[in-house]
């Protein structure tokens, strides 16, 4: 969902929202990283990681060379990066157009995951995440995000 | 040689990795075996129990390993069997196993622990000759094939 057109918003650099969809399609976890991130509805945040899911395993399948499905989408007003796991884990964040470092901010994101979701004993294997140290070490990592508009 | 490589590979990680007491390790693996042994009336059910244990450990364990190891995919089982003797075991025990026993289809393999950390300090009894005790290890190996699909069976041992 790309953000309403110009206005009176000054358009904010980096991140905007992350995502985390299971192996069967179904949302994880889902995070705004920033106060300026388009509202989402919680539906439609279901929505989003269903309608992504089919959306990837279509495009691995169709690609006329091997292709793991989607890495990123690029658009006018918006990036999008996704990274998905050896175990099918789909971590996927957005951002304003032109932000750099998603990959990176991804892959700090899935080994916050191994530390505070996989080893919290509490947390059952591809349910939603309610664990609050998760979210916490996430919220810390954004002020360390260095993405340069590219 | 890729062997050398995935040697490199697993002491990079031991040495990210935060470690533990390993005597803490090996005593309270064991106070765990000694219950398990006295709360089931069969020896292979203890062995069962185990094994089920490190399924459930290794399937999350795996996506710490390919999080932090930061290794590449493998290119066929072979390459899967040395990484995980030589980064995956190195980087959560602190000791390299060695791939073995290959079979003529190259479908199995064994994996030889030189020194294992679990078992410091342990004797077994002779009533207890048919106990894996560290079966963890293979329910571990199992569980975390099996979130990168591939299934396996393991013909577990002490």
């Amino acid at each position: 969902r790309a953000p309403a057109g110009g206005g009176a918003q000054t358009p904010v650099m980096g991140l905007q929202h992350l995502f985390i969809i299971n192996r069967s399609g179904g949302l994880m976890y889902h995070q705004d990283l920033t106060q300026n991130a388009p509202n989402i509805s919680e539906n439609d945040w279901l929505l989003l990681a269903g309608t992504f899911h089919g959306l990837h395993t279509i495009a691995s399948q169709v690609a006329p060379l091997a292709s793991s499905g989607i890495q990123t989408v690029e658009g006018d007003s918006i990036s999008l990066c996704c990274f998905q796991t050896q175990t099918g884990i789909k971590f996927v964040s957005t951002a304003t157009a032109g932000t750099a470092g998603l990959d990176g901010f991804l892959h700090q994101v899935y080994q916050k995951y191994t530390d505070y979701v996989l080893k919290n004993p509490f947390y059952d294997m591809d349910q939603p995440i309610h664990c609050e140290l998760f979210t916490r070490s996430i919220l810390q990592l954004i002020p360390t995000f260095t993405g340069s508009r590219r | 040689m890729a062997s050398r490589s995935a040697q490199r590979a697993g002491d990079v990680a031991w040495a990210r990795t935060p470690k533990v007491n390993g005597e803490l390790f090996a005593l309270t693996y064991g106070a765990m075996v000694k219950r398990l042994v006295e709360d089931y009336t069969e020896i292979d059910e203890v062995n069962e129990q185990l094994e089920k244990m490190g399924y459930n450990i290794g399937i999350r364990l795996v996506d710490e390993f390919l999080a932090k190891a930061g290794l590449p995919p493998c290119q066929g089982f072979q390459e899967t069997a040395e990484v995980i003797a030589k980064v995956a075991f190195r980087m959560f025990l602190g000791v390299a196993a060695d791939v073995t026993s290959w079979n003529s289809e190259a479908t199995a393999f064994s994996l030889l622990l030189a020194d294992n950390p679990l078992a410091e300090f342990v004797e077994l009894p002779r009533q207890y000759k048919t106990l894996c005790y560290s079966n963890v290890l293979c329910g571990v190996v199992r569980g975390a094939l099996e979130m990168v699909s591939e299934e396996m069976r393991s013909l577990g041992l002490g």
